[in-house]
Formats: C-alpha cells, sequence, structure tokens
C-alpha cells in the first residue's frame, strides 16, 4: 500500500449569494420592520404597532419553542402543547388573584414579585402535567405519526374539560398588575407597559435557549439528538432522558407562555390554548422543525406582520399570517432554518 | 483458546417483515483486527447495528467481555466500551468538528494528548476544528467519524465500511488510523469491501452469507487461497483489489 501523499485541505470561500442566502432568514425581521415604517408612515403609530408585535411575537414565541424542540428531537407531533398554554394561564391567574393585594399595591417590586410566583407555580404545574403527560399519551405512539395527533388532540380535549371540571366553564376576567397598567410616551408614541415587558421576558428567554443549547454539554446533545438520535445512542447518552427533559421544559414554557398571553389578554378561556396553537404551528413551520432560532424569528414576524395588517388593512389581518407561511415555504419548503429534514 | 473480546450465539434479528440475520455465530478474540466480509446484502451491517443495539436480536446471545448484553439498551451498551463508526458515519452535520469531538468524548473533557495524535493522524480535523462538520468532505468526514471513536479509549470499535467512495489517498489515510489503533493494542471489528485493506489489517477474519458467517479463520488464510474466495464469496480477492 502507499503511503499517503501531504493532505493540502481547502475549504471554498463562500460566494457572496451562498452568505446571503445563509443570513436572509436574520434579514427578514428587520426588513419587515422597514417595510412597515414606509407602509405606515407616522413614526408613532410604526413604533407603537413595532413594540405591540414583538411583544406578540416573544409570546408565541416562548409558546413554540417548546414544540419545536419536541417536533425535532422527538419526532412528536403534540396537538396537546396547547392546553398546557391553557393549564399555564389558569394556574398563573389562579395565583395572581391570590396575591391581590400584591398586585393591586403601586410597588412595582410587589407586582413583578407576584407576577414570578405565578410563572414559578404555572411552569412546575405544567412542566408536572408534561411529565404525566409524555408517559401516558406519547410514550405508547412514539414513531405513529397519526396516532400522535389522534391521542394528542384527545389528551388536549380531556385537560380542557378538566379545567372547566376544576375553575368552572366560564371565562375569567382580571386585571394587569398595577404598574404593569397603562403606558409610557416614547417618541410621541404610547408604548403599553406590559407589551415592554414580554418583549423582556421573551429575550431573556431567546438568550438563555441558545446559551444552554450552544454553550453546555446537554444543548449539544439536545442539538444532536435532533439531527441523528441513533448516533447520540451510540455515544452511550440516554436520549429516552433527555426526551423527557425536553418535553417538561418546553411544557413549562408553554406554560410561561399562558400565564403572559393571559396577562397580554386579560382574559381567560379553557380553550385559549388551542386558539392559539394555529400561531404556534405556523411559528414552527416557518422556522424550520426543531430550530428554536428559526421559531425565534418565525415568530417575531407573525407578531409584527399581524400587527402592521391589522392597522393597515384589518380585514386581511386574519389572513396575513397564512400569507405568509405560504411564501416562506414556497422560498424554503423545509421552512426558513430546518434543524430536521420533514418526513 | 483464544480469549473472546465479544462472542454471539445464534443470533437473529428481524427488520421489519425481513428476517436478516439467521443464526449468526461470531467470535471476536480480544486484540487485533477481525474482519467481517461478505458480499453486499449478507447482514454485515445488521450485525454491527445489532451488536450495538440498534437492531433487537430475536433470539440468541450477544456477550461482551464475559457479560450478557442482549437485552441491553444502545447507550448502556456504548457505556461499557463500544467505539462505533457506523456506515453513514453519523455525523452531526450542523455542529462543528469541535463540538462532535466533545460531544464523543463521553467520560469528561477532550484529552489533550490524544486529541494531538488525533490531529496527526487527521490533518484536516486541525484545520477545520471550527468548521460545520456539515461543510466538510466525504473523506474528511470520514476521518471524523473515526477519529470520535478514537478519541477515548473503547474496549472494541465497530467500524463499517470506513473507506467506502473514498479517494486513494484518503483510503491511505484511514488504513494508517487503523493500523495506529491496531498498534496500540485495540480491538476492531472491521466490515470491509476493499480487499486490499482487509488483506492489511486483517488478523482474523468471518465472512458472511444469507445471514449467517460460513467461515472464520485467519485473514492470511483467506488472502491466499483464491478458491476459498470465490467459493465463499463468488469473487477472487484478486480481481477485486482496489
Amino acid at each position: 500500500m502507499t503511503a499517503a501523499p501531504d493532505h493540502q485541505p481547502t475549504m471554498h470561500t463562500a460566494t457572496l449569494g451562498q452568505r446571503l442566502d445563509t443570513a436572509a432568514p436574520y434579514l427578514l425581521v428587520p426588513a419587515l420592520v422597514l417595510l412597515g415604517f414606509i407602509a405606515i408612515g407616522s413614526p408613532a403609530s410604526w413604533l407603537t404597532l413595532t413594540v405591540s408585535g414583538l411583544a406578540m411575537g416573544m409570546m408565541i414565541f416562548i409558546m413554540a419553542s417548546g414544540l419545536t424542540l419536541v417536533f425535532g428531537l422527538m419526532d412528536v407531533i403534540n396537538f396537546g402543547h396547547g392546553a398546557f398554554v391553557s393549564v399555564g394561564a389558569f394556574v398563573g391567574v389562579s395565583v395572581l388573584l391570590a396575591l391581590g393585594h400584591w398586585t393591586g399595591a403601586p410597588s412595582l417590586m410587589l407586582n413583578l414579585a407576584a407576577i414570578f410566583l405565578a410563572v414559578i407555580a404555572a411552569m412546575i404545574v405544567t412542566g408536572a402535567i408534561g411529565w404525566a403527560f409524555e408517559r401516558v399519551i406519547i410514550r405508547p405512539v412514539y414513531g405513529f405519526h397519526l396516532k400522535q395527533i389522534l391521542i394528542t388532540m384527545g389528551g388536549l380535549i380531556v385537560m380542557e374539560q378538566m379545567i372547566s371540571v376544576v375553575w368552572g366553564p366560564d371565562e375569567i376576567f382580571f386585571a394587569r398588575p398595577e404598574m404593569l397598567k397603562g403606558a409610557i410616551t416614547f417618541a410621541g408614541a404610547a408604548l403599553e407597559r406590559y407589551r415592554l415587558l414580554a418583549v423582556g421576558v421573551g429575550a431573556v428567554i431567546f438568550i438563555t435557549l441558545r446559551l444552554v443549547l450552544k454553550r453546555t454539554k446537554i444543548g449539544l446533545i439536545v442539538r444532536a439528538g435532533v439531527q441523528n438520535g441513533e448516533m447520540v445512542q451510540a455515544l452511550g447518552y440516554e436520549l429516552r432522558l433527555v426526551f423527557i427533559g425536553v418535553f417538561i421544559a418546553g411544557s413549562a414554557l408553554a406554560g410561561l407562555g399562558g400565564v403572559m398571553w393571559a396577562m397580554y389578554q386579560e382574559v381567560i378561556t379553557a380553550g385559549m390554548g388551542e386558539a392559539m396553537m394555529t400561531l404556534v404551528f405556523i411559528v414552527v413551520i416557518i422556522g424550520g422543525l426543531g430550530s428554536v432560532e428559526g421559531a425565534f424569528i418565525g415568530a417575531l414576524m407573525v407578531g409584527l406582520m399581524q400587527n402592521y395588517i391589522a392597522f393597515l388593512e384589518p380585514k386581511m389581518a386574519l389572513f396575513s399570517n397564512i400569507a405568509l407561511m405560504t411564501a416562506i415555504l414556497m422560498w424554503r419548503p423545509q421552512g426558513m432554518m430546518p434543524v430536521v429534514k420533514a418526513k | 483458546m483464544t480469549d473472546a473480546i465479544l462472542s454471539l450465539k445464534g443470533v437473529h434479528t428481524d427488520i421489519a417483515q425481513y428476517h436478516i440475520l439467521q443464526g449468526v455465530d461470531l467470535v471476536v478474540p480480544r486484540g487485533g483486527v477481525t474482519m467481517l466480509l461478505g458480499r453486499n446484502g449478507v447482514g454485515k451491517t445488521t450485525t454491527l447495528r445489532t451488536i450495538i443495539g440498534h437492531w433487537k436480536a430475536k433470539t440468541g446471545v450477544i456477550q461482551f467481555d464475559g457479560q450478557d448484553i442482549t437485552a441491553l439498551p444502545t447507550p448502556a451498551r456504548a457505556r461499557l466500551g463500544f467505539g462505533f463508526v457506523p456506515e453513514d458515519m453519523g455525523i452531526f452535520s450542523d455542529l462543528t468538528v469541535e463540538e462532535n469531538m466533545i460531544l464523543a468524548a463521553v467520560s469528561g473533557p477532550l484529552d489533550p494528548a490524544r486529541l494531538e495524535w488525533i490531529f496527526n493522524t487527521f490533518p484536516p480535523l486541525k484545520t477545520f476544528w471550527q468548521a460545520e462538520a456539515g461543510n466538510l468532505s466525504g473523506g474528511q468526514k470520514q476521518m471524523l467519524s473515526i477519529a470520535r471513536a478514537m478519541i477515548e479509549e473503547r474496549t472494541l470499535y465497530l467500524i463499517d465500511e470506513p473507506t467506502k467512495g473514498l479517494a486513494p489517498a484518503i483510503i491511505s489515510t484511514m488504513a494508517k488510523a487503523l493500523r495506529d489503533l491496531k498498534r496500540q493494542g485495540a480491538t476492531i471489528l472491521l466490515v470491509e469491501q476493499n480487499f486490499s485493506v482487509a488483506k492489511a489489517l486483517g488478523d482474523t477474519a468471518a465472512v458472511m452469507d444469507d445471514g449467517r458467517i460460513v467461515w472464520t479463520g485467519a485473514m492470511s488464510d483467506l488472502a491466499n487461497n483464491t478458491d476459498l474466495q470465490e467459493q465463499l464469496m463468488g469473487l477472487s480477492m484478486e480481481t477485486r483489489k482496489s
């Protein structure tokens, strides 16, 4: 056998077109914001709508992030995800109502403490329900998509009925904590305080998720598991435990999203999670299955689009996100940044 | 009798409705390279996947280092000391070369001395350390796949066609890497279609046909007997040299 010649590896530099193609999804949100500015005309209205759109997008992202990881890592289509949103909302609002003297006090610290406790309670309860949901409902149907759709929809209906049993069938109205009511004025634009908080919380969740996924070994295992679970197991990692952890985390994030959305709407119903799932699925699909970054970009686009179109052409608002999904899928049939290929 | 690191006794494996392994009896001696040979579709890859646990043996017993591992799930088997290099390389293409290696070092941080040895064996991995693995060439991906197995000491390496589809210069690099591993006392069960590589590396050989082991013996006995090659594989090794 001849000896190997000196190996001089090279990697071709990507062309401008290739680099733009990779970076394109990151440019979509700024491009949409710019288009919104041109179309709306009034800088104050544009700023108000942009903050509102970003807040809405962040809340949708919180709900969608867990679902996209569950999709990507576990190949599970969980139509029951919306139930965690509803349960989280009801648990969180119950805590807020119980802490009425904190939420009603004109103290930002007390208000935020009440929200913090509501969020923690919602995430613990939805995380625990998620664990039970995975064991009882999901585990028997791994690998069977049709059965997953049917049984998780069944789980959604059961959980919605359980909410009616525990909290009653009627919608519950409540007021936001005192210091989060109203708006601040900036450059002539009215910016709702709660929406600014939602943008901040969403950004923190995104950065945390990104850091965990990119900088920790458990994040590496999750990212690798999304691509090739079989190989991750052949390296010696218990992917089943990672599955369960991701499902619990995804359910808890849905619960957090439920609390945030409840405070946004100031009314909760058992079916609110189910109603949100259309937007959540649009975000997961256009973002690309398994991609947290894709879901983030997709959620911001959906939020901004909905707000801009509702202002510019109200009758088109409902149609706008379907149109957005159609356009993205015509451009990239696998979504913007797919980690796993659609089967 | 030679000390066996791995033995399969009467292993049957089904994939969906297909009965692929039909009673595999295989002994892999400790130390050296055992070649698993045979024509395409006779069950070589399925044998490796059954050993690592990706396919479950329907019947039969798999023993590794004196322990019955037939019922163990894949991660538990891997932690016993298997280094697995699948036929499709199993590269995590969205992860960098470095991240692929960190993931493969299950027991702790990367060992600098071992990493240096890998860089000397596969220089492109050092060059493209921070590059996404999906951007590597086919040969570089195969280097990464083998390097992942080499990053920690394993009791048994299961390597499936590491030279498949590679240029001769890269094949030579692969063969050198496997020879280095062998020199360090590693035990390797190697599926290989390239007979010059098999002949150069193999100590013992097992030939499969129709889901069974039909011949075992010294690699040199098989390499030097064209009639036997013809009989077992339907083609002389001499005519299949690359």
